[in-house]
């Protein structure tokens, strides 16, 4: 095996990492955000919202990201309105554009999740709430959200990490990300093998680190479904038993 | 008996589609008062208990917590509390005790009794705190404060929800058949916390099917039958035969009910 040859690919992967990762927590913010406005107009009376936002989460989920990614990057430069507004200096940004599809077709997912979340609330839990003089923005904020964040947290870790992957898809529109770099080494050197398995082994890397952040978050959000001697883990508890 | 009951509730009317649950029921409760609800299922007891403190909006009538008559409004939407801010605050005059408890599984104990208090309130948290530990005592679980819901049996939840609603110092508490979800076993630690309470003078309106706790803790027993106050009186009355004949049959149904069991 070449090692000198896999060092180098590494470290060039390795420089193009920072773009793949601003790309990913970019279109995570922003998609974050837009999830939160869809879904609220997902599960709002108004009738008109309701519908946006089902047909919103109908064509970001129905149609390939890839596609998105080009409609945004080739599609956009074609309307006048949009070239000659002051929006265009950033969209003409080959990352600017894969942000935002991403953190586009990102908000139609998380939404979904997000009201999955919202609908395993238990509507006693929320009574209660009501019965105790909370409502708005309060029992959102104490009640509602941090119960539904709980049950939403395992599917949105799994779209976070497809996140991290569909980052790849913005090499197709030229942004020097790791896969745009890997397939930059590949035409240099025709060694595909060696260079996808080293960009393959980074982005693996990239999702076990945050695989185990949210797998941390989600161990300390879940305190209550655990016995309280499996909470408080204390070797005095082995020789005297838990208080319990 | 005070000028002003604690609680006043006058001609509440309710239908479902079109069913009509409750059809005109009044109820005073004075300063003290522990008044029982009985009544077959279905006969519109929880409903009344839940159009009380607007879980359920009722379609007519008015309900005055210690003089102050909740405003309503008619939209097209239908009837609702005119005033958000009114409801949330006369809410946390009317603590709430459910069948299935309702604690908040995310918080501990501790942290459930403290949430009004802190948030609704507004009041300074070390002393909510102090109070919160003072109701776990009293009620008998203060080793398990830091314990989440899903880790009590289901009396210490239900006595656990009754320190939440007593942390908010309510005028009247409501019980919707606080003992019914319970494993027999487990009836007697929460109904005797609801005894102390009586004896400590708390204004109660308890839902229930404990004939023991009607007769012998509350002051007053009302029964409803199909969406009325069919009877009411004092249990020594009521239990002693001067009930309406469909109150006899009722109670002579839920004995034989008990004997089967």
């Amino acid at each position: 095996m070449d090692f000198p040859f896999l060092l180098s690919t590494m470290k060039a992967l390795l420089a193009a990492t920072p773009t793949t990762l601003g790309l990913f927590s970019l279109s995570i913010f922003f998609g974050g955000l837009l999830a939160l406005l869809i879904v609220t107009m997902r599960v709002s009376n108004n009738i008109v919202a309701r519908n946006f936002a089902k047909g919103y989460i109908f064509v970001f989920r129905g149609s390939p990201l890839l596609i998105q990614m080009f409609l945004v990057f080739y599609g956009l430069g074609q309307f006048g309105v949009i070239r000659h507004s002051f929006v265009w200096p950033a969209l003409r940004e080959p990352f600017v554009c894969a942000v935002l599809s991403l953190a586009l077709c990102t908000g139609g997912y998380s939404a979904e999740i997000f009201r999955s979340g919202l609908r395993a609330v238990p509507p006693g839990e929320v009574e209660a709430a009501r019965a105790a003089g909370m409502s708005g923005f309060l029992l959102l904020r104490r009640i509602i959200a941090p119960i539904a964040f709980r049950h939403a947290l395992p599917a949105y870790s799994t779209e976070i990490v497809l996140m991290v992957k569909s980052t790849a898809l913005a090499s197709l529109v030229t942004v020097w990300e790791i896969t745009g770099v890997a397939q930059r080494l590949i035409s240099q050197t025709y060694r595909t093998m060696e260079v996808f398995m080293c960009a393959a082994a980074l982005y693996l890397i990239l999702n076990f680190l945050i695989l185990q952040v949210l797998a941390l978050i989600e161990h300390r959000l879940n305190r209550h479904d655990r016995r309280p001697a499996e909470r408080k883990p204390s070797v005095l508890s082995a020789f005297f038993g838990s208080r319990a | 008996m005070s000028a002003t009951p604690r609680l006043s509730v006058r001609n509440i009317r309710k239908s479902f589609g079109a069913h009509e649950v409750l059809r005109g029921i009044s109820l005073d409760a004075h300063d003290g008062d522990v008044i029982s609800v009985l009544g077959a299922s279905g006969s519109g007891k929880s409903t009344f208990l839940r159009c009380i403190n607007l879980l359920e909006t009722a379609d007519d009538g008015d309900i005055v917590v210690n003089g102050e008559e909740i405003t309503m409004k008619t939209t097209s939407h239908g009837r609702s509390a005119a005033s958000r801010k009114q409801l949330d605050r006369i809410r946390t005059n009317l603590g709430m005790v459910f069948q299935s408890f309702n604690l908040w599984s995310h918080m501990t104990i501790l942290e459930n009794i403290i949430e009004g208090p802190v948030h609704v309130q507004k009041r300074p948290r070390a002393e909510c705190v102090a109070e919160a530990e003072a109701l776990l005592e009293k009620v008998g679980i203060a080793d398990r404060k830091d314990y989440y819901p899903a880790h009590l049996s289901g009396g210490q939840k239900q006595r656990a929800a009754i320190a939440r609603s007593l942390a908010m110092k309510p005028k009247v508490i409501l019980f919707d058949e606080p003992t019914s979800a319970l494993d027999p076993e487990l009836v007697g630690e929460v109904l005797r916390v609801m005894r102390d309470l009586a004896a400590e003078k708390m204004t109660m309106l308890v839902v229930t099917h404990e004939m023991g706790f009607a007769r012998n803790v509350s002051n007053r027993v009302i029964f409803m039958r199909e969406g009325q106050i069919d009877c009411d009186g004092t249990p020594q009355d009521m239990f002693g035969g001067k009930g309406s004949p469909y109150f006899q049959q009722f109670i002579r149904h839920m004995e034989t009910e008990n004997d089967a069991a």
